[in-house]
């Protein structure tokens, strides 16, 4: 048992249990704890897999930032009754049965899955390469050519950056913060 | 990380899901279901992550898809909460089951 091993061990349990306790627990103020702990194990698994700036950016943006908004849904929403809303017996049932047959099917599936070719190094592609495909340049030497084509076909693959996805979300990013403050405004509370 | 393999992470990823599933599926308020959301994103970003590391072909493709991935998310939160405090407000209740007014 090598230290990745027990390392990933640990945190797999860790965010396994926490997911279970989003699912299992009444209180949405205790849902909201679990989850801090699921995107906390989540982000450390990113950094296990060598991708740091992933894993910062989960924590960032999960913890720091989505995580703090729901709470703040919470807040503004949860009081007497609504904090612990009860879903009946049996509807919990079916659905427990239903996620059972699911997460056992995926995970048979998954290990039917043959990666075509191992890889050789041990490291990915760190921050200066990730900011530059943001940015539009061109990665010139792909690692690797395209996997899960027939064999004779090598294409080469097309040299690619993501510089319009990455206009278009931070674009995407910014209307929707608008119109999340405009559909949100105080308003007069209608009497119903 | 070479013995480990790719399979574990998947497993983690098909129980993350599993756990958003049944949660959407299950939970009463409203904010509940969009912590669902949340889990099934984040197993989605599991996968991606996983397979950019086990799979040379897509080592920056699965970190670059996981930024974009959590920067929609930040963005889905954001509304979904807006419309869910205005359903609070006219509603004065965030259950989801008394979200009924288009029913035919």
């Amino acid at each position: 048992m090598s230290l990745p091993v027990v390392l990933f061990a640990l945190l797999a349990t860790v965010t396994a249990v926490s997911a279970l306790g989003v699912v299992l627990s009444r209180n949405v103020v205790r849902m909201a704890v679990w989850l801090l702990f699921t995107l906390i194990g989540v982000s450390l698994l990113y950094l296990l897999l060598g991708a740091e700036f992933v894993g910062a950016a989960q924590l960032i943006v999960y913890v720091g930032g989505t995580l703090v908004l729901l709470v703040f849904g919470v807040m503004l929403t949860a009081q007497g009754p609504l904090r612990e809303l009860r879903t009946p017996a049996a509807q919990l049932v079916v659905g427990g049965i239903l996620g059972a047959i699911l997460v056992s099917l995926l995970i048979v599936v998954s290990y039917h899955i043959v990666l075509p070719n191992p890889p050789e190094q041990d490291k990915l592609p760190g921050v200066a390469s990730l900011g530059l495909a943001f940015l539009g340049v061109t990665e010139t030497n792909p690692p690797a050519a395209l996997t899960g084509l027939p064999e004779g076909t090598r294409v080469a693959r097309t040299p690619v950056a993501y510089l319009l996805p990455f206009e278009i979300v931070s674009v995407h990013l910014l209307v929707v913060l608008i119109g999340a403050a405009y559909l949100a405004r105080a308003k007069r509370r209608v009497q119903s | 990380m070479t013995e480990l393999g790719l399979q574990p992470f998947l497993a983690l990823s098909a129980f993350l899901f599993a756990c958003g599933v049944v949660c959407i599926a299950s939970k009463r308020n409203a904010i509940g279901v969009l912590m669902g959301v949340e889990l099934v994103l984040n197993a989605a970003n599991v996968n991606l992550v996983a397979f950019a590391r086990y799979n040379p072909a897509f080592q920056l493709e699965g970190q670059v898809f996981t930024l974009l991935v959590i920067v929609l998310a930040a963005a889905e939160a954001a509304v979904a909460l807006a419309i869910i405090l205005n359903f609070y407000n006219n509603h004065a209740t965030v259950d989801v089951d008394q979200a009924d007014e288009l029913k035919g």
